[in-house]
């Protein structure tokens, strides 16, 4: 387990998000706790990728706030390299080879966090779509950012898998100041320490919800269940 | 199975047709006085295809190496690309026949005019694969690269050229299809040797069966060719099919 001192929080304020002619918010203020995992949900198409790329420093014309580390819908693994590679993508790309090799030991160890101990030097090809996103979970995880980004990161997985891998998610993320996107009520109650609404065209930001209890939460606890059925009916009237 | 039967029917209703038609042989020989021939002169059939392999293995491999460099320069500098590109294009635009008497005057009636000639019409749809390959990087790769605060040029080298193989493949074995048409345009001008040589010496002598082999010869360099590409290609890259749906 990597150990995280003070992951900070994020700050925007008063940002406008456009790109192209689309203006998908104006004057945004938002507050992201360091330490902490929020969820933002919202319905496809509101603006949640953008807002988060806007973040990470992505869109054309943006600087990111920090350094921080990214995890997209897909995984996004190179089909040339092994999974051990990838995993250390980061440190290939800085052309650092003093932190590369550095990194390595730590490359192997999160493998073994997310079940892979025995896959190395496999090609991603030769594993399954939950697989795969465990490796991509480990590479982002290799980075050692404090801020991680997170755009629907298990949005392909089938139910039974998306589950374990918000567990393991939740666990290998604990410390750091998490921002994750998804359009899933029961993913964002799960694994937020916070959630936070997104709605309207440009978007606005719903009040924070915080729901009770430590991540990640038992996806079969009523009032967990009570809360999701509000969240439902709320992303519903916000159409 | 399927190719061989069809090869063999073709040449059994050529020779038939011959048989029927009565064609004398300095126009249409039949395959089986061809086969005769390419038994019959063997060692010159033999010695020609080595030079013209020759030409077109070394013509190709120049081809790569030049069209390959082209476009990762293309793709590392616009302002290279901006300058050289329309010459690249123009290039393409002059006939490469028009362009072989040069050659030929230049680099005099060896191999090297040859080579330089199969090289030219190889090294185009190389730039063109690879500089496309380059340019259609999955966008979500680059964005990983991006918060990763990759430098550019290990993006070029370990993500966008990696991700680019199999464009330069497909080029690669276009390179390999049209080898011949360079060596053998080359040949057919000014030459001394080789099966293009060959093919013009005979027909002149009326020794027409003798050119139909080196034809058929040229055709089995053209294939092989062809073949050793597409199988270095697969070898190059392994991995099934980029990533992106």
């Amino acid at each position: 387990m990597t150990f995280v001192v003070a992951s900070p929080s994020l700050s925007v304020r008063g940002a406008r998000i456009a790109f192209g002619d689309r203006v998908v918010a104006t004057d945004l203020t938002l507050e992201f706790p360091g330490g902490r995992t929020t969820c933002l949900l919202g319905r496809s198409g509101v603006g949640k990728t953008s807002l988060l790329r806007w973040l990470a420093g992505l869109l054309p014309g943006t600087e990111r706030l920090q350094p921080l580390a990214y995890m997209a819908q897909r995984d996004l693994l190179l089909p040339w390299l092994s999974i051990l590679d990838n995993v250390l993508l980061g440190y290939r790309l800085r052309g650092d080879a003093t932190a590369l090799k550095a990194a390595e030991p730590r490359a192997r160890a999160l493998l073994g966090e997310v079940g892979l101990g025995d896959r190395l030097g496999d090609r991603p090809e030769a594993l399954s779509a939950g697989m795969r996103q465990r490796a991509a979970l480990a590479r982002t995880l290799c980075e050692d950012r404090s801020v991680v980004l997170m755009d629907e990161p298990f949005g392909h997985l089938d139910a039974v898998t998306r589950l374990e891998l918000q567990d393991l998610a939740a666990r290998l993320l604990a410390g750091r100041t998490v921002v994750m996107v998804t359009h899933d009520p029961l993913e964002a109650l799960r694994l937020g320490h916070q959630v936070r609404v997104l709605a309207g065209t440009p978007f606005t930001v719903g009040p924070p919800i915080d729901p009770p209890g430590p991540i990640p939460r038992d996806a079969s606890d009523p009032e967990l269940l009570a809360l999701q059925g509000r969240l439902i009916a709320q992303l519903r009237c916000t159409a | 199975m399927r190719p061989l039967i069809t090869a063999i029917g073709l040449l059994l209703a050529w020779e038939v047709l011959v048989w029927v038609t009565g064609v004398p042989v300095y126009i249409l020989p039949p395959p089986s006085r061809v086969g005769v021939v390419l038994v019959e002169r063997f060692d010159l059939l033999m010695e020609q295809a080595v030079w013209t392999a020759a030409e077109m293995v070394l013509g190709l491999i120049l081809g790569l190496v030049l069209g390959a460099a082209l476009a990762v320069v293309f793709a590392a500098s616009a302002g290279w690309r901006r300058w050289a590109l329309p010459l690249v294009i123009v290039s393409q635009a002059i006939p490469v026949i028009a362009i072989a008497p040069l050659l030929v005057l230049w680099l005099g009636y060896g191999m090297a005019s040859k080579v330089a000639m199969a090289a030219l019409v190889i090294f185009f749809p190389v730039v063109s694969a690879l500089y496309d390959g380059l340019r259609r990087t999955d966008p979500g790769w680059l964005d990983l690269a991006h918060a990763m605060d990759a430098r550019p040029r290990a993006v070029l080298l370990q993500i966008r050229l990696p991700a680019a193989l199999p464009a330069f493949a497909s080029g690669a074995r276009i390179a390999a299809a049209v080898a011949p048409i360079g060596a053998v345009i080359g040949e057919w001008v000014g030459a001394s040797a080789g099966l293009g040589y060959l093919m013009t010496q005979s027909l002149a002598r009326g020794q027409t069966p003798l050119a139909f082999a080196a034809l058929f010869l040229l055709c089995l360099l053209g294939l092989a060719l062809y073949h050793a590409t597409d199988w270095a290609g697969r070898r190059l890259v392994p991995w099934q099919s980029p990533q992106g749906e």
